[in-house]
């Protein structure tokens, strides 16, 4: 995984002509579209429990496309504002995420001795302890002031930052072995300088790599953590509408429209941002690209 | 011509598909060898060398094509359907692989892998008839045969080396091909493993095809020896001749600078020889060589030069053949 | 979900590091034993603060934060709060307290259950073995056979229909495939949940296995998807070994390269993804017990934290991780024996 990649402009050729990571794109800027144009789409009245329609729980219908929940609410109104919760969430962990695991990856790398060896021993820790229970730990006791949606984007960006801290460490271990960190090492250039200045750029690509399987991790955390109750029921996302229809009786009743769109919803979006992780991958590992000669 | 030569190269090309376009790695070789013959195959990195190696016995790597015809004992390797290819491969052609540390599999043990092929050839060999010959071939390749036991890892560079000749000898193969057998060992090392196949080629009278960059090597061991520049044999001829008294200009310099053992930067570009070898996309037109030739006169530019007799049992592809401006 | 993202879904296996975590090549000596036993207490001390701190350390009055109804929490189930969690002493006699009551292995008593925490865990011990062990059984021997075939096929229409369906089924949680499932398949053929019926006719063994059938296999099609694709990268990285030209020179049929020269070599650093990536079980654990309500550790991780019992949830934290520790030190004693090069050096 050499982050050797030429220029921007050579990069997007080899991008654009990766179909699998062209889908990916073309569904990600599909969902970013309904998630700014929500307001468009579906009245955020239709959210509020009280304000249900619809008969409870009916099928598909071409009033309700995907059918309604226990409440009489439109099922595609949910998913269209929820569709936006979702991002939300998945793309503000991802970054909180992105930041921690790159300033420890790079921070590890950079430094000698203890302090490196300590962030490297937290980065395995964290690697080592399981997601999951981690998070649920996290989100139960996290303060009840603060809104439980901050409260997830938090969890989840600081439960999922080790893997992107070792990658990036490896990156900067080999970085810092090249001539030109030597040169500005031996002309006297700060710790500060020598990270910002000639590692951050060169770890950049494979940080851009891992920021799409990262997002993509993130939104299925938010799924399942809304799911098994840790989420807000203030601000419907995909997990939270599918907490509601297993506490609400969708299986017994046998409502699949009411667990198969949310649920649909989060796999392509979960797919496209994979898709588009591996295409970038591919991009910028050279021995993938001859591997078809 | 009562019998068929052991190994008959005739016209081969190879071609690697590429995203950048074909890429002509072999361009019309010829090549003989008979039993008991070592013919030795010169030549820089990249000017084809190994190609035809793994031309021989169809091992190119998928997207590359092979035309021409290989014929081993009388039949053409290129046009055999794919059972009576697995038959041939050892059996009647073996190979001994360019740096054997990685041409062994690290998880096998060293019987197990001589064993294979024995196994595999052989209908009616028992395990245990297998393994004592495997016993028996490390021995003769001088190592101790209690390393049948023994992981690629736990030996050294030499007898790693050994062992792929002895697993090449395991069915008796007629010809051997050997492609850069010594290329990673030690200078005493490397003169044990050329005595070795010198050995061989005497006792069992097997045809020997000996790949090598360094043409002191070749010299010393071959019987004839084939310089191959930009996909083709440029000259050919007695080993120790072609060494002291080359008519083509590359195998002059290639002759007369030779490589110091040893050092793997000379082997790249041979002292003396300005420029790098052509790539094989884009090359010069006239003879290939003609834009590091000392040598080029006008007609080099435009006239593609196929080998020519140069002198009794000799052939080069130079147009000052016959000519003042070449003589030495 | 524990294991690096890129890892899991990378073409090819991160070449910086070999896999496992910068695993070296070293033997199976008393020393190096010594040293991941070592380095695992470690890290089992670290979850051990961890969880500690996690749940004392919190602005406020933890015991408001933790009691079921909030702020309108019962006087006397408060006193009872501050003094399970030792409030009111300082926090290092705290700790004190903490470690030398793990140490006995008493880890407080159930707020939800009515039983030490201990015994609530151990009783549901053995199903989630059972469930997630069948799961790992089934996909890894399934997963790995399939990534050995599209890897060594790449670009294949199976290799491209098999990785297809293995990256939606990877971006496909596991617990929505058991909602799916049982809205729609249940009330048929197969039981809707728990592990046992007391009103079945079949014999206790066949009951179990009957009720185990769902829930594995949502678990299995998402491991599968995971351990397919982590065999294929290895076998990518494998395919144009040098060896395998050797093998083929030998006469071998394409298969038997394959099974005998390409496999074992694409196993061993799939077998180490494979040990670290049962964090990543975990979570399938926790929320497929939940949708099937089966009763282990995760259905009753979910129970505790819909509670919440504080001290249920502290004792699971450290379950779960102390057996991913655990495991972690098996695929690392395990890796010099499997690897001759490292076995004998």
């Amino acid at each position: 995984m050499t982050a050797a990649v030429a220029t921007p402009g050579s990069f997007w050729r080899t991008f654009r002509r990766d179909r699998e990571g062209m889908a990916g794109l073309v569904l990600l800027l599909l969902y970013t579209g309904v998630a700014v144009a929500a307001p468009l789409l579906a009245d955020p009245a239709g959210l509020s429990r009280i304000n249900g329609t619809g008969m409870p729980q009916s099928p598909p219908s071409l009033a309700y496309p995907f059918g309604t929940d226990e409440d009489g609410r439109s099922v595609l109104t949910m998913v269209i504002w929820g569709t936006r919760v979702s991002l939300i969430v998945g793309v503000a962990a991802t970054v909180i995420s992105m930041v921690i695991g790159t300033g420890v990856g790079i921070a590890a790398g950079h430094f000698r001795g203890a302090p490196g060896g300590l962030l490297n021993r937290l980065t395995e820790w964290f690697l080592v302890i399981p997601y999951l229970p981690l998070a649920i730990v996290l989100a139960t006791v996290f303060p009840p002031a603060v809104p439980k949606i901050i409260a997830i984007i938090i969890v989840i960006g600081v439960t999922s930052w080790s893997s992107t801290a070792r990658l990036v460490r490896a990156q900067t271990l080999s970085i810092e072995g090249r001539p030109y960190l030597e040169r500005a090492r031996a002309l006297g250039g700060g710790h500060w300088h020598q990270m910002r200045r000639h590692v951050l750029p060169n770890v950049m690509p494979l940080v851009l790599a891992n920021t799409t399987l990262t997002a993509s991790i993130a939104i299925l955390a938010e799924t399942t953590l809304s799911f098994l109750g840790l989420g807000d029921s203030q601000r419907v996302s995909w997990g939270v509408i599918l907490d509601q229809a297993y506490q609400g009786g969708a299986v017994s009743n046998h409502s699949w429209w009411w667990i198969l769109f949310p649920g649909l919803s989060l796999v392509v979006v979960v797919l496209a941002f994979n898709l588009c992780g591996r295409a970038l991958e591919r991009a910028l590992d050279p021995r993938l690209r001859g591997a078809t000669r | 011509m009562s019998t068929p030569k052991l190994l008959e190269v005739e016209d081969l090309r190879v071609t690697y598909r590429t995203a950048g376009g074909d890429l002509p790695a072999v361009r019309g070789v010829h090549l003989t060898v008979d039993k008991g013959q070592t013919l030795g195959v010169a030549g820089e990195s990249g000017c084809g060398k190994t190609s035809v190696a793994s031309a021989i016995l169809r091992l190119l790597p998928p997207g590359a094509r092979a035309t021409g015809r290989v014929l081993l004992q009388g039949e053409d390797v290129l046009a055999m359907n794919w059972g009576r290819l697995r038959a041939v491969r050892w059996s009647a052609a073996a190979i001994v692989f360019q740096g054997a540390m990685h041409a062994l599999n690290p998880v096998r043990t060293i019987g197990r892998q001589i064993v294979e092929p024995i196994l595999l050839h052989e209908r009616g060999v028992g395990a245990r008839a297998a393994r004592k010959r495997a016993a028996g071939l490390l021995e003769q390749v001088g190592v101790p045969s209690w390393r049948l036991r023994s992981y690629p890892h736990e030996l050294s560079g030499g007898q790693r080396q050994r062992v792929m000749i002895a697993m090449a000898l395991a069915c008796a193969p007629d010809l051997i091909i050997a492609d850069e057998p010594t290329t990673a060992l030690d200078v005493m090392v490397q003169a044990q493993v050329l005595d070795l196949l010198r050995g061989l080629v005497r006792e069992r009278g097997l045809g020997l095809v000996l790949i090598s960059h360094d043409l002191a090597v070749l010299a010393d061991v071959c019987d004839r020896v084939a310089v191959m520049y930009a996909g083709r044999v440029v000259e050919e001829g007695p080993g120790h001749r072609l060494f002291t008294d080359a008519v083509h200009p590359y195998a002059r310099a290639l002759a007369a600078a030779f490589p110091t053992i040893g050092d793997p930067a000379s082997r790249l570009a041979p002292h003396g020889l300005p420029g790098d070898p052509p790539d094989p996309r884009g090359l010069p037109t006239g003879c290939p060589f003609h834009p590091r030739c000392a040598a080029a006169v006008e007609r080099c530019r435009t006239e593609d030069v196929l080998l020519r007799p140069a002198a009794p049992d000799r052939s080069a592809a130079c147009v000052h053949i016959g000519t003042e401006a070449v003589a030495p | 979900m524990a294991l690096p993202a890129t890892q899991r879904l990378a073409e090819t296996a991160p070449a910086a590091e070999p896999p496992g975590r910068g695993r070296r090549r070293a033997a199976l000596t008393p020393r190096y034993v010594l040293g991941k036993v070592l380095a695992s207490a470690v890290t089992l001390a670290f979850v051990v603060v961890v969880n500690f701190f996690l749940f004392r350390v919190l602005p406020g009055d933890p015991a408001k934060a933790f009691s079921p109804r909030g702020r309108n929490a019962d006087p006397q189930r408060l006193v009872q709060i501050r003094r399970d969690l030792g409030l009111g002493l300082p926090w290092h006699e705290q700790f004190w307290a903490y470690v030398k009551a793990l140490a006995h292995g008493n880890l407080g008593t159930s707020w939800g259950q009515k039983q030490s925490v201990v015994s609530a865990i151990g009783d549901r011990l053995w199903p989630t073995v059972l469930l997630s062990g069948t799961a790992l059984l089934v996909s890894a021997a399934l997963g790995m056979w399939l990534g050995a075939r599209t890897g060594w096929r790449y670009g294949s229409p199976f290799d491209r229909l098999s990785s297809g369906v293995s990256i939606a089924l990877y971006s496909t949680p596991e617990w929505l495939i058991g909602l799916v499932l049982l809205t729609t398949v249940t009330g048929t053929a197969f039981p809707s949940g728990g592990m046992t019926d007391p009103r079945s006719t079949l014999p206790g063994a066949v009951d179990v296995a009957w009720h185990l059938v769902l829930p594995c296999l949502c678990l299995v099609l998402v491991y599968i998807a995971e351990y397919s694709l982590i065999m294929r990268s290895s076998m990518l990285d494998e395919r144009h070994a040098e060896y395998l030209t050797t093998a083929r020179a030998k006469g071998l049929r394409d298969d038997l390269v394959m099974r005998r020269h390409a496999w074992p070599n694409a196993l061993l650093p799939s077998t180490t993804l494979f040990f670290l990536s049962l964090g990543f079980v975990v979570s399938g654990a926790i929320t497929v017990e939940t949708v099937f309500s089966w009763p282990g550790l995760g259905r009753l991780t979910y129970d505790a934290l819909r509670g919440p019992d504080v001290p249920l949830l502290q004792g699971l934290f450290l379950t779960f991780s102390a057996g991913v520790i655990l495991m972690n030190l098996v695929a690392d004693l395990l890796y010099p024996l499997l690897d001759p090069r490292v076995r004998a050096a």
